[in-house]
Order: structure tokens, then sequence, then C-alpha cells
């Protein structure tokens, strides 16, 4: 039976799609042929349409080209102002993408998607902008031309013989929700063109000559025509998926297009994608990185490094691989992503060289097995340049002595044995010189070696000696044999030697990563991992580097740098910003913002981007080849993970400390309530009673309850004052003005406070005469003492006994030293404290369960956090003998002041 | 103006709770009672109506309390009580030092401050008269005519310090009298910000003159303000 259900990925993949398109606006897009066929016409009476509808439209920009039915058109629409950019002496006009953002319309028109802006905008292309607009949520309507799809940029140039500067990557006409084409049949577009509808006469006449030959319009028709079907062909298929149509599943295809570094690398990535459309596959470019690759010129490196960014444009997976032997590393890759069907490039190299060396196309062939190899032809003429020599290491002229030096040592070594050894002999130890010059340097050096190594053999030892004459003919075949043996030995030593070197130094990025991996790891709290994190980069990579992160407004800010401080302009932080809101790569280097002077990498992590990672580069150049590129991205990856982290972890903590307050505030909320209310009521009931008319009060009733209300605001006084004071005390204003006092003053002070209330109690006050003055906050040990005074009115009966007692303590050894601390404590002889509550009195808002609640929890807590402030200690035990004792310390370090008592 | 026999008081407070409080309260204890609710009607008052005794809130809306005092100070002695909120010592330190005669703390008893009333009305009025020759509280007895210090029977011998501390607490019994203060008129000037040396005298009277020093009767201590010796 067959299977119906939906291919999941293909579901998955939509999904994502959807998802995107949710956000972001709809793109039109107008498609012609050529100049000329009536987009920019279509596009506005479309918008005219929409207008007529109601929805909110501005003309962004419009090139009318002087064709007067389109500027009719223009009429009544809304057109934003361009922006004038002084370019080379002409005004040029640019879209103002800011303003169009700012202004943020319903639709706006961009025409001519596949314009180059003027430097010193935002983005190289107007591709770019109008994505910024559709990413903003903005509907575009835009207008292209065929020659400008970068996947047939070379066919067009193959049919027209115009190369088209101005390219748009096929990914962004694959966004278009709807893509128009505007078709014209080639008569009438040429008849336009002589009408002078198309250019402004003087330019028609040329544009005739070139481009508008009836051969290249007929051929970019049917372009923009097949295009289309390919596009509504893929349309199709996507419905078909979604639906569960589709009966039979192909089998799954892959193509993957090997990039070497020839002229026509372009072409081959362009006849990839080409290829990848037509059967719906997803597609690979890879480059092989072998010994010899180390030595490609700067030119050919460069275009190694287009190709790649082509094919990444056009939607392709790009990878580097290395190995000794490409054709082994490219199947061997091939085979473990599934590729069914190989691109590559017609071999370059000169029959004799094939034969000789073998080619990779052949060696390809031979190993693909069930794998398809397309062999791409280049453009005829067109020779990839000369590997240079002296790459990656110009060896110097120490290099081209240690060769000469190294044949005259052998020379001198075959002098002293040419009486015992035979030639064949001498020759061997002209090889190892050649051997032992190869290890050490470069190509050319072991090449002057190999034939300096030649003709000292000939001139020293041949006979005659001493001469370059040779009389036995069968010398010439030694020299013929010992020069191609030197030639090659030392090319593969060499060869063996850079590869190993190659090796060497991934080796040495993997393991810079790997270590950077471990110590993020083991590394906790943001700012550690970020000053982990560029430690190693700017180890890897050199230059300065910032880490920036959003603040809580969303502005970037560098929360790490290292050689501090790092400076950045104005104009870097808004490309920073840049970078950060639209998770791309932004600045020097980059197709965003490339005027700027820092490179900036979004650090992408699995919830978004989490920061923005900004470096000011010692070489502008580091990162054009890919596998640097790849690696900064690797880290990039690492270190948005681990940032990641950090921050989650912060959060976490937050959340933690603001449930902790939270719940600190609920209890001060009832706390406060309930004891704010209960004298209130006492006191409202109290006045109201003596108020009314109808109540029958004798004197003592009357007194009474003027008592309880005095009693009741005299403890909504203690409450508020308490209340202050803790807020001044976890505020941080309080201040403690230390004097030295004598420290009966706050005794007798609080007592006197307490006053009245203390009137039954049998109070017993020691402090002995000799104790000295401590330095100490006399309004706040007052506090102290009244609070400790009121806790202990509070939880004993009345008529029960209260102690004050002070007396010095010596901490420690008893061996006499100065005094150490002064001891007060306050005693009582009721119910004491309930096991545990020892520590838990003195903290906020805590009420013994076991008595009735009676006080506010304030008071003793404000006590704790006097006694921190003066660098003393607070604590209660149960009394021997029953009650309890709260003890508090004051250090009495140094010593007070001497006062002379005068006594005359 | 409220009716009554004793001295006049103003009241300078924006309160109006707190001032019809005292309005009843002041009356109830033969007062007569002018209000002014803000600095600037306070002080003309203070120039049209010659109040014998004012009552100024630290905390008023037009101009600072203190300026009040200061402004009072250049042309007038009468007697200035100041309103002022707990918790605030550096506050009542600078009002004493711009002149008021004393304070109460808010909240307060009417009692408390009908006592500091009373104390300050007996100063102004003592004003031109000389000194009392012997001041007497409880068991206390300071004769200044003989140079002799009396606790119930017992004479008590005072080196001069201690003497000249007891007799210019005694010249503003009732009131508090700053550590500054004390300093300036026992030690003379130069002695201004050491107020350990009257710390370490104070206590050393309040062992000759008290039963219980931490429970002292007579010397009694305003925290962080200074020191105030009780007058009844």
């Amino acid at each position: 039976m067959e299977d119906r259900r939906r291919d999941p990925e293909a579901l998955l993949a939509r999904a994502k799609e959807e998802e995107a398109r949710k956000h972001g606006g709809k793109l039109k897009v107008f498609f012609g042929a050529a100049p000329g066929v009536g987009k920019t016409y279509a596009m506005l009476e479309a918008a005219r349409e929409q207008r007529a509808a109601g929805l909110d439209l501005l003309v962004g920009i419009v090139e009318t080209h002087g064709r007067a039915e389109t500027e009719a058109l223009l009429q009544g629409l809304e057109i934003l102002p361009p922006r004038a950019v002084e370019y080379r002496g002409a005004t040029l006009r640019e879209l103002d993408l800011d303003a169009a953002l700012a202004r943020r319309p319903a639709i706006i028109l961009v025409d001519e998607l596949a314009h180059t802006n003027a430097p010193g905008g935002r983005h190289a292309k107007r591709w770019q902008d109008v994505v910024e607009l559709l990413d903003a949520g903005v509907d575009v309507y835009t207008t292209v031309n065929v020659q400008h799809l970068e996947s047939l940029n070379d066919v067009v140039a193959q049919v027209t013989g115009v190369v088209v500067r101005e390219t748009v990557p096929d990914s962004v006409l694959e966004m278009a929700d709807e893509v128009e084409v505007i078709d014209l049949p080639v008569e009438d577009l040429r008849q336009r063109l002589k009408e002078g509808k198309v250019y402004v006469p003087e330019q028609a006449a040329e544009a005739a000559r070139n481009f508008f030959r009836e051969g290249n319009l007929i051929a970019l028709r049917e372009l923009a025509l097949r295009h289309t079907a390919e596009r509504v062909d893929a349309q199709m298929r996507r419905y078909r998926r979604e639906h569960a149509i589709e009966a039979t599943w192909p089998v799954a295809e892959r193509i993957m297009v090997c990039v070497s570094p020839s002229p026509f690398a372009n072409d081959l990535v362009r006849a990839g994608r080409r290829l990848a459309t037509r059967l719906g596959a997803p597609w690979v470019a890879a480059y092989v990185e072998t010994g010899a690759s180390t030595r490609l010129s700067a030119e050919a490196r460069a275009r190694v490094v287009d190709a790649l960014r082509l094919a990444e444009s056009l939607g392709a997976e790009t990878v580097t691989l290395s190995g000794p032997k490409m054709s082994d590393e490219i199947l061997a890759y091939a085979r473990e992503r599934n590729v069914s069907q190989i691109v590559i490039g017609k071999p370059a190299r000169p029959l004799w060289k094939r034969l000789l060396f073998g080619s990779i196309v052949d060696a390809l062939v031979r190993g693909s097995g069930d794998i398809d190899i397309h062999i791409i032809s280049g453009e005829p003429g067109a020779q990839p340049s000369k590997p240079s020599r002296f790459r990656p290491r110009a060896p110097d002229a120490t290099a081209y002595a240690l060769a000469v030096a190294a044949v005259a040592i052998a020379t001198g070594l075959a002098w002293v044995m040419l009486p015992h050894f035979e030639l064949a002999n001498i020759v061997m130890i002209y090889l190892l010189s050649v051997v032992a010059v190869s290890t050490r340097t470069g190509r050319g050096p072991a090449a002057l070696a190999s034939i300096l190594s030649v003709a000292a053999f000939d001139f020293f030892f041949v006979p005659p000696r001493f001469t370059f004459a040779v009389t036995d003919s069968q010398y010439l075949v030694t020299f013929a044999v010992m020069l191609i043996v030197a030639l090659v030995v030392s090319g593969l030593t060499v060869s063996i030697r850079t590869q190993a070197e190659s090796a060497r130094q991934r080796e040495r990025r993997t393991s810079a990563l790997y270590e950077m991996s471990r110590e993020l790891a083991s590394t906790r709290g943001i700012t550690e991992l970020m000053g982990v994190a560029l430690r190693h980069l700017v180890a890897v990579f050199g230059g300065r580097m910032a880490l920036l992160l959003p603040n809580a407004t969303g502005r970037l800010e560098p929360r790490a740098s290292l050689l501090a401080p790092f400076h950045m302009d104005p104009n870097d932080v808004a490309v920073s910003q840049w970078a950060y809101e639209h998770g791309q790569p932004a600045g020097m280097g980059t197709d965003n913002l490339p005027g700027a002077q820092m490179l900036f990498i979004p650090l992408l992590a699995s919830r978004g981007i989490v920061g923005v990672l900004g470096m000011r580069l010692g070489d502008p150049h580091l990162f054009d080849a890919p596998d640097q590129w790849h690696l900064l991205e690797t880290f990039a990856n690492q270190i948005a993970l681990a940032a990641e982290r950090g921050l989650l972890a912060e959060e976490a903590q937050a959340a933690q400390v603001s449930v902790e307050s939270e719940r600190l505030r609920n209890t001060l909320l009832s706390s406060v309530s309930h004891d704010l209310r209960t004298p209130l009521a006492a006191i409202t009931g109290g006045t109201s009673t003596l108020l009314d008319p109808t109540a029958r009060l004798d004197e003592s009733g009357r007194r009474e309850l003027l008592q309880t209300m005095h009693e009741e605001a005299d403890r909504l006084d203690r409450l508020v004052h308490n209340l202050l004071e803790m807020t001044r005390l976890e505020s941080g204003s309080v201040q403690v003005h230390r004097e030295w006092h004598a420290l009966e003053e706050p005794v007798g002070a609080a007592l006197h406070r307490v006053g009245a209330r203390l009137r039954a109690r049998p109070i017993t006050t020691q402090v002995p005469p000799d104790l000295p003055l401590v330095a100490m906050d006399p309004v706040l040990i007052e506090q102290v003492l009244i609070n400790l005074l009121d806790n202990a009115l509070k939880y004993t009966p009345e008529g029960s006994p209260i102690e004050i007692s002070a007396f010095l303590a010596n901490m420690g050894s008893l061996a006499a030293g100065p005094p150490c601390e002064v001891v007060v404590e306050v005693a009582d002889r009721g119910p004491g404290l309930a096991p545990g509550d020892e520590q838990r009195v003195f903290e906020k808002f805590y009420r013994s369960p076991t008595v009735p609640a009676r006080g506010s929890g304030l008071g003793l807590s404000i006590c704790r956090g006097v006694m921190e402030a003066h660098g003393g200690r607070i604590e209660a035990a149960n009394r021997p003998g029953g009650g309890a004792v709260f003890r508090f310390t004051l250090p009495a370090k140094e010593t007070a002041p001497t006062v002379e008592l005068s006594n005359d | 103006m409220t009716e009554g026999s004793g001295p006049t008081v103003l009241l300078i407070d924006d309160e109006p709770p707190i001032r019809r409080l005292l309005r009843t309260a002041l009356a109830a204890h033969d007062y007569r009672l002018i209000e002014a609710a803000t600095g600037e009607d306070g002080l003309q008052q203070a120039a049209t109506r010659q109040p014998d005794l004012i009552i100024v809130d630290l905390g008023l809306p037009d101009i600072d309390g203190l300026q009040v005092i200061r402004r009072l100070r250049e042309w007038t002695a009468t007697p200035i009580i100041v309103l002022s909120a707990r918790g605030q010592e550096r506050d009542k330190i600078d009002a004493l030092e711009a002149g008021a005669d004393d304070y109460v703390s808010k909240p307060f008893g009417v009692g408390e401050l009908v006592a500091r009333l009373r104390a300050a009305w007996r100063r102004a009025t003592r004003g031109n008269s000389p000194d009392e020759p012997v001041f007497t509280v409880g068991a206390l007895k300071v004769d200044q005519a003989h140079r002799r210090v009396f606790v119930g029977d017992r004479e008590i011998h005072l080196t001069p310090i201690e003497y000249r501390l007891v007799t210019t607490l005694v010249r503003h019994a009732g009131k508090v009298v700053t550590h500054d203060q004390l300093l300036k008129e026992v030690w003379g000037p130069p002695y201004v910000g050491q107020s350990h040396y009257v710390r370490v005298y104070m206590a050393q009277l309040r062992r000759k003159l008290e039963e219980n020093a931490a429970r002292p009767r007579y010397l009694l201590t305003e925290p962080g303000v200074g020191y105030r010796l009780a007058a009844e």
C-alpha cells in the first residue's frame, strides 16, 4: 500500500519558510526579459490599484528613464524623497532606507532590484535594502530583468556577449511570494525602442546595436519564460509534496560542486546551482586543499573564496576539505553525505601532464561507482594562472645559500670518499644533500640543489675531471636520471612537508577551539565567560576585540574587552547594532556596511542573537579565506552558546532574587497592614465612643478609653519609627556617627525614653564605673536598647524584672592584653526562647509561633542591622534559671582617647 | 487669638491638625495662641504681635525653619522652641546652634511641650534679674553664692571644671545644651569638637551626683545632641 504520509522534512522546511514569512512583508517581483518590456509600468499600475483599494502605499524609488507614460502613472502617489549622494562629482539618487523604515508603509515600490548602491550607504546592493524592508514587515513591489539573476549570469553573458555586473542572488527571487512575468514579443519591444519609449533617443540607437539585437532578445525572453516555468514547477512540486499527492518518491538527490581555483569556477558553481534547482536537490560546494594549494597565487585563492561565496549566496552549503589527494577527499566526502551527482570542471592540464601525473577527473570517474560525474567545460583560452612557487613562505637568500652549502659539503665528503668508492655511491651522497635541503627549505632551493649537484658531480668527479666535458656518453644517462630523481624526491619531500605543516595548522586551530570550549565549560558568570572567550580569540586571530551584549534597553554595550579601553566611534556602534538586529555579519570585509572600520559577527545561540563580537583586525584580509571564516564562525558559535548559558544563569539568579524580594514584600505588607490597623482601630473606636453624645461614660470609663488610645498611639509611633529605621538601614542611608561614648549614656537615655511603660517593672542596671569609652553611634545604640527593652516588655509577664548589664570581655586567651569587646546584656525572667529561635528572632518579620504575635518582627532585625554596621554582634540565649538574655558586643580594640582629669 | 491670661505663644506650623491640637491644649494651660501657617507669615506676626514665646516647625512649606530661627534671632531674644521629627539629631543641633532654645520631638505629648514652654518662659523672665543664688531640683542643691553642691544633706566635693560644668547646666536648666556649647563655655572655644572631654566629665559628675549613673535623675542625656539638667 502506498504511503501517503507527507515527508516530515519537507513539512518542516515549509513550516520554517512560513514562519519566516509570517514576520516579514510580502515580496512581489515584476520579472522581465529585457529593459523596456514595461515592468515599471506594470508595477505602477498594480500600485495604483492597491492605492485605490485604500492601502498605504509609498513609492520608494522608481526610475522612469524619462518615459512620459510611466511618469503619468506616478501622479497622485506618495513619493519618498530620494537620498542624494555625491559620488565622483555626480549626484546620485538612492533609496532612503532609513526614511522608508521610519515611514513604514504597507507597500513600498522599489524599482530595479539589481541596482548597486552608491558607496557610503548601509548596503552594497539594493536587494539588501529590500530584504531589510521585508524583515521590517513592509510589502515590497520590485522589478528585475532576467539577465540580473545570479545563476543565469554566465548564460546571459554567453548569449549576449555582455557581462552584466549587477546581479541579484536567486534566493531573493525565491523569497518572492508572487512573480509576475512582464512579457512582450520581441518585435514589439524593438518597436518601442525605435519609438524612444525605452531609452531617450540618443541612447536608443546604441542600445539597439548592442544589447537589443533580435537574437539577444529572443534568447533572453526564452530564459525569462523558462525560469518562470521552473519556478512554477517548483511551486507545483511543493504543493504536491505538501498535499501528499506524489505517488512515488524520487531517490533523494544531492549535488556536489568541486570548486577549483580556475577562472571559471563561478561558472561551475552556477551550473551546479542550475542542476540542483532542476532536481530540487540540496547542493554542496566543496574545495579541497592539498599541499599544492598552499602555494596558490593570491589571485587564485581569491577566486576560490569568490566561488565559495557565490555558492553560499546561491544557497549551497560550502565546505573546505583537506587531504593529500583531491579525488580521494572528494569521493570520501561525497559518500559520507550521500551525494548523487558530482559537478567538476573539465581538466585544464595539458595531455602530457595528465598522462604523466593522472587527472583528478579520471581518478574521480574510476572511483565514483554509482555517483554520476558531470564534467563542465570552461571557456576556451582561459588558463589558470600558474601557481606561484614561493608560497606560503617565500624562501629567502639564506635558503639558497643553504642549498649551495649543502652541495659544497656533499662535494667535500665525496672528495674524501672518491678513492674508496664507486662513482655510483658518490651520486647517492649528492641525492642525500638534495633531500636534506628539501626538508629544510622550499621548492626553489631544492631545485637549485638538484641542478648544482648534477653540475658538481660532472665537474669534480666525472672523467675528465675539472671540466664539464664528458667522454663517456653513458654518463649522460646518469645525469638525466640523477636530475629527475633529485627533482622528484625534492618535490615530494617539500609537498609532504607543506602538507604536514597545513595539518599542524589545522590541528592548532582545532586545539585552540577545544581549549576555549573546555575553559568556557568550566567558567561561571557572564563577565568571566566573555573574558575567557576574548583571550582565546585574540590568541588565535590577533587584533583587538570586544564582546558586546545588549543592555536592558536592547542597546549593545561592551561587556568585555581586552586591551581596554576599547574605543568605538558612533559609526562602529551603529554597525554593531545593525549586526545585532539583523543577525548578519557586518562591517569590514562583509556585504553589509562594508565601509566600517570594524568587523561585527553576531553571536547566534539557540534562543536567538545574544550579542555581537566586534573585531578591529590587524590584517584586513584575514577572513578572506573561507576556512579562516569558518573557523571564526565556529568560535562565534561556541561563544554564543557560552554567553547564552551565562545570561540564562544570570536571569535565573535575578528571578530568584525577585521571588525572594516578592516574598519579603508580601510579608511586609501583611505584617504592616495588621500592625498599623490594630492601634488605629483602637484609637478610632475610642475617639468615636468619646464623641458619641448618646454613650454614657463615667469618669473612669473615659480615662480608661483615653489611656488605651494614648498607649496605642505610642505603639503606632514605635512601629512607624521601626519601619523607617529598617528602610534606612536597608537602603544603606544610615550613617554610623561613631564617637567615644560612655555606655551608661545610651542606657540611661533608653530607660528614660521607654519611661512610663517600665513603671511596673523592677529594673536593675549594672554598668561598672571603670568601663572605658566605646566608639559607637549613641543614637543607634539607644535604639538597640529601646528595641530590646520593648521586646522584653512584650514577651514577659507584667511585673517580672528586667536587668541591663555591661562588662568588658577579653576575647580569646585570658592572658593580660588589651580588652577587646564591651558586652551589653538585656535579660529577663520571662518564658525564654523556643528552641531554634536563638537565631531566627533576628530575622526580619519573624515572630515566634509559640507566643501570640504582638510585634512587627522588625525591632530585633533592626538591632542586628545596627550591630552589623558597628562591626559588632548580637545574639540571644536562654538564661539558666529561666528567661532570655539578649547580648550585644561592641568592639573596643582601639583605646579611647585619654582625658586627664584635673583635680585642682 | 485664643483667650487666656498667661504668656502669648506664636505657633509657626503648616499642619492644621497640629495647630488645632495646640490651640485647645495650650488654652487649657492658660496660654494665648497666635497661629501662622508659613514662615513669612510667622516672621511678620512675630514682629507685629510681639509674642512671649515662639514654636517653630522645622519643615515649613515656604522657607526653611532654620532660616526662620536665624532671621528671628537677628532682632529678638524671644525663646524659640523647635518641633522636629525623631531621628534627625543633626537638624536639632543645627536649630540649637542657629539660636533655638529647645526642641520637642514629634510625636510629642502636650505635657512635655508645656514643660519646655514653662522652662523657657522662666529663663526668659528671669533674664534681667541676677541669677538665683540657689538652684534646687529634687535632692540636688547648687548654691552658687557659696560655690557648694549638695545631694540631700551630703555636700559633694567637685573639681573646678566639674563645678563649672554644673553651673553651666544650671544656667540652662530644663533646656538641652549641646556638646559644643558646653565645651565652649566650660573649657573655652579651642576645645570645640573634642566632645569626649564632656563625656568623661559628665560620667564623673554623674557618679558624684546621681544615685544610679545608668539611670540618671538630674543629668539627662539627649543622645547625639547634648545634655539637659532636669528642672523639675
